[in-house]
């Protein structure tokens, strides 16, 4: 028997980026980069991938990743591929361009209806655009399924699900048992690079598309819950008192002093 | 009738300080304020959210609602939503972080606007308008609602002072009976693993010093505990010392991590990126030391250093020692 995952992942703009990188478009209130550099799969959601691939190390599983959007650049959403998962879906349509949470939770949960039902569903903890943290809560409740959130490890064996939820003091150890939904958070580790021949064979896979029409979703239904009236980016006119010295170790005396003399020590 | 209802919650028997900061936030908002609790011994906290100035506090009594798993707490309080059907739901980041709100919304297949810092109404439209950071803090946005579902909005804690217990105790009391049912049964809490803290906790510790990629390794985290120690706080630090493993996932500050508003806030060797400040941004006293004059942190810090760790904080501890 072989264990059924999805994997959802999201293309975001790298959020490293500096502000001098990206611009607010305020004709569609999206940040739009400006530089050469591309977008990236969301953090979270190769932490997530890296969950699948973990448990796929010791167990028989297929492990689907599956995407809404527009626009995807295939070196991102692939990336999965390469790293060691099986399948690609793009739920994609002009419909698609900009969902919020509610509606992105709808497009998921016919997707992953549409391809039978799944023992694990694995997200990322959060989205580093939006940071909402919304869309797995959602796509659980659609699906009746009991999510877990914030987790820095997920073993199964295949009928149980033991999940480490990462807290402000530690982690919690907690059971349940599949189907079930788990968000996880960088504390897994760090992701596995995709192997040369994960790349060839990423790059020979085809994704399957599948439109709104596909999954039977009347655009109208995804009409937003939560609009966006303004995006700005937030000024700072603060100023800074430097501190120098002689050389650095003056300068960190004179610090300790000069807070001294502010009452801060 | 209640207009706005804020999901309130308790620490041993007390009002928390995060309830008392979305009952100062409802007072932005136009209609009556009532105040939801669920636990066994409610009767202090009812009296400080009467004391606050709610109209209405609707108490759900049940032990199994102390100390509740976020599966109990949003069935208890979906059904009190179902029951009451507020304009507004308030909700704290404090209580179960991003997590509480997101299900409570969803259970009433209603619109949430998440971890947002301040919330107003827009006049012509009765609905909130509230400002959320977005992109980790490079970008804020001002959300609103449509349709006419209920409207979910989850509070960053510290966001809004407190209400102080100023108004005379005039609030109604109504007990409210909740269906509990087999909720969160099926999630087992097997155990709870914390790496004992040292000393005072980060969010209380009034100074906190705070390392990044810059100090290179584990061991300088040595000379920040020798100087949170002396000082009588705690060490935090960026995520990139903790996914490097030089300490403990849970010194992490930031977005994703702990949030901290301490009187001072020192940061060796961390560059201040969007999502390390949203968790001290609240300091009062950011001081940075850092090699790169052009680090973000300088933006936000009232106090600097530009140059090597390495040399600057031997000489400032040696200082401090002399000094307290
Ligand atoms: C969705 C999301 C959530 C995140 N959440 C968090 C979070 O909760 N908390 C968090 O901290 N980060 C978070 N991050 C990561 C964040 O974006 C940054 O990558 C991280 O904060 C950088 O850590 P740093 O400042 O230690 O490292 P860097 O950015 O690499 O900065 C190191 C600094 O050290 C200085 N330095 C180097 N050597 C020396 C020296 N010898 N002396 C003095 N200075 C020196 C450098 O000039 C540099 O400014 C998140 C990212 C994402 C995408």
């Amino acid at each position: 028997m072989s264990l059924d995952i999805i994997v959802c992942v999201k293309q975001v703009m790298d959020p490293e980026t500096p502000p001098s990188g990206f611009k607010i478009d305020q004709e569609t209130k999206q940040v739009v980069q400006t530089t050469g550099s591309s977008p990236v799969l969301n953090g979270f959601d190769e932490n997530a991938v890296e969950a699948a691939l973990r448990i796929k190390d010791i167990t028989p599983a297929t492990i689907t990743i599956v995407s809404v959007g527009k626009d995807f650049v295939m070196d991102v959403v692939k990336k999965p591929l390469a790293m060691g998962a099986d399948n690609l879906v793009l739920l994609s349509d002009t419909h698609f361009e900009t969902l919020d949470s509610f509606a992105t939770a709808t497009v998921l949960a016919a997707g992953i209806r549409k391809l039978g039902e799944p023992d694990l569903i694995l997200c990322g903890r959060q989205a580093s655009d939006w940071d909402n943290a919304q869309v797995p809560l959602g796509l659980a409740e659609f699906l009746g399924l009991t999510c877990v959130t914030v987790a820095q490890k997920v073993d199964t064996d295949g009928t149980s699900l033991t999940i480490e939820q990462v807290s402000s003091d530690g982690y919690q150890e907690i059971m349940t048992t599949l189907p079930a939904l788990v968000t996880v958070s960088n504390e897994i580790g760090v992701p596995r690079y995709p192997t040369l021949r994960g790349i060839m064979a990423a790059g020979r896979k085809e994704p399957v598309i599948y439109s709104a029409a596909d999954l039977n979703i009347d655009p109208e239904s995804l009409s937003p819950k939560v609009v966006v009236t303004d995006l700005y980016v937030p000024e700072s006119n603060h100023e800074v008192e430097i501190i120098s010295g002689e050389d650095d170790a003056d300068a960190g005396r004179k610090l300790a002093l000069r807070m001294r003399e502010e009452g801060l020590i | 009738m209640t207009d706005i209802l804020v999901v309130g919650d308790t620490t041993n028997g007390k009002l928390g300080s995060a309830t008392a900061e979305l009952i100062r936030a409802a007072g932005n908002l136009v209609g009556d304020v009532g105040v939801g609790l669920a636990g066994s011994r409610l009767q202090e906290a009812v009296r400080e959210a009467s004391s606050m100035g709610a109209q209405t506090i609707y108490t759900m009594e049940s032990h199994k609602l102390d100390d509740p798993s976020v599966y109990t707490k949003v069935t208890a309080f979906s059904q009190l939503c179902q029951q009451l059907e507020p304009r507004v739901i308030l909700v704290s980041k404090n209580s179960h972080g991003l997590d509480f709100g997101p299900r409570l919304a969803f259970s009433l297949g209603a619109g949430l606007a998440q971890d947002c810092i301040r919330i107003g109404e827009d006049d012509d439209t009765g609905r909130v308008v509230a400002t959320r950071p977005v992109y980790g803090g490079s970008a804020m946005a001002t959300v609103t609602f449509s349709g006419d579902g209920p409207q979910v909005v989850v509070l960053r804690e510290k966001s809004y002072e407190p209400a102080s217990q100023d108004s005379l105790e005039s609030g109604n009391l109504v007990q409210v009976e909740v269906n509990l049912g087999s909720s969160g049964d099926q999630v087992k809490s097997v155990r709870q693993v914390g790496s004992v803290a040292k000393g005072v906790r980060l969010e209380d510790a009034e100074f906190v010093v705070a390392g990044g990629r810059g100090l290179g390794g584990a061991e300088p985290f040595a000379t920040l505990e020798e100087l949170a120690n002396l000082l009588g706080g705690a060490v935090g630090a960026s995520r990139a010392a903790c996914d490097a493993g030089w300490v403990n996932h849970n010194y992490q500050v930031g977005l994703t991590g702990r949030t901290i508003s301490p009187n001072v806030y020192l940061t060796v060797g961390i560059s201040g990126a969007s999502q390390h400040m949203a968790g001290c941004s609240g300091s009062r006293n950011i001081i940075a030391i850092n090699k790169d004059r052009e680090a973000n942190i300088f933006k936000e810090a009232r106090f600097g250093v530009v140059g090597d760790w390495n040399a600057i904080l031997p000489s400032f501890l040696e200082t401090v020692r002399e000094l307290v």
